[in-house]
């Protein structure tokens, strides 16, 4: 097991880091390149990276099935929830104007709860494809 | 060295990267290693995606193209096999093929506009719009986020729920309900 202590203990401290720049990739991407997209696979990938070196098993009790399918669900939910939220509040379907009294924080907030529902939807997405394809034996 | 001549080598440079890269990867007998220069291949698009100008894809496809596509193909890899059935068909009429078509695309890309040019088709009608109005009317200074987000913010969610469906189909398709349910068992076992 000597030459997988290297392995581990380097996923372990990069772990948190990949964490991080992947949150940063998310709340920045109003301003620096990112957005929902990237920033939803970069996260997926420290799962990933975690799930490589310890085993599927491992990552599943991390991250259950059932808890990443309800992720998935939920970013759909998030996104069209911003556009009833915008025809509840008497405007078109995802016309963010509407979701505050003046329109630029509407549209600011609109595309900040946008954004996070397309995250959560792509990072669930990967962590699920990853479960299929290597809960099948061999990997 | 002006900027033009080190951008001029820059994409020299990448180009023959990716084609070099391509061709290795099409060569060499064993799959991994095939994998492995098809991830180098995703490495070298991103940094070529930077260099055209375009950041955020470039970041999308090192993240999906380099990290997650390797893990996939090597998983199928562990279980398929390392060895490429030799194939001893004919390879002139492939051949034929790919150079027919490599010819027509070639001819195509003479037709195109230049990169960034402003009186190009596509650059015109709302292109002008979204430069101009972008900042002012949504507030966040990334227009690429603007764009997806809030201009052509339903396109964006017809693509992510395309995504969400793909991938439940996936499951759907792959997932055997038994392994699922032994590793349920074990885990409240343990």
């Amino acid at each position: 097991m000597s030459d997988r202590i290297v392995l581990r203990v380097v996923a372990l401290l990069l772990l948190p880091c990949i964490l991080l720049f992947g949150f940063y990739i998310l709340l920045h991407g109003e301003v620096s390149p990112g957005g929902g997209f990237q920033a939803g696979v970069i996260l997926a990938s420290a799962f990933l990276l975690y799930g490589l070196v310890y085993g599927v098993r491992t990552t599943m009790q991390v991250l259950p099935f059932g808890f990443v399918k309800a992720i998935a669900c939920a970013g759909i939910f998030a996104y069209m929830g911003v556009g009833a939220a915008s025809m509840l509040q008497g405007g078109k379907f995802l016309d963010y104007s509407i979701l505050s009294t003046e329109a630029v924080m509407g549209q600011k907030l609109g595309i900040l709860l946008v954004e996070l529902g397309i995250c959560m939807t792509v990072f669930a997405s990967v962590i699920l494809l990853y479960y299929a394809f290597a809960g099948r034996g061999g990997k | 060295m002006t900027a033009a001549t080190v951008e001029i080598v820059a994409n020299l440079t990448l180009l023959t990267l990716l084609v070099g890269l391509a061709a290795a990867a099409v060569m060499v007998r064993d799959i991994l290693v095939s994998v492995i220069l098809l991830s180098v291949f995703s490495l070298a698009m991103a940094a070529q995606y930077l260099v055209l100008g375009a950041p955020d894809v470039a970041m999308t496809e090192a993240a999906v193209g380099a990290g997650f596509s390797t893990i996939l193909l090597v998983g199928a890899v562990m279980l398929v096999g390392r060895e490429e059935k030799v194939g001893g068909r004919s390879f002139l009429a492939p051949l034929v093929l790919v150079t027919a078509t490599a010819g027509l695309l070639i001819y195509a890309t003479l037709g195109m506009p230049a990169i960034g040019d402003p009186f190009a088709p596509a650059n015109r009608h709302v292109a002008a719009y979204y430069i101009q109005w972008s900042h002012q009317e949504t507030g966040i200074p990334n227009m690429v986020a603007s764009v997806l987000a809030s201009y052509r913010g339903y396109d964006t969610l017809g693509e992510t729920v395309v995504i969400f469906t793909a991938v439940f189909s996936v499951i759907l398709l792959l997932t055997r309900i038994s392994v699922l349910r032994k590793l349920l068992d074990k885990k409240e076992e343990a």
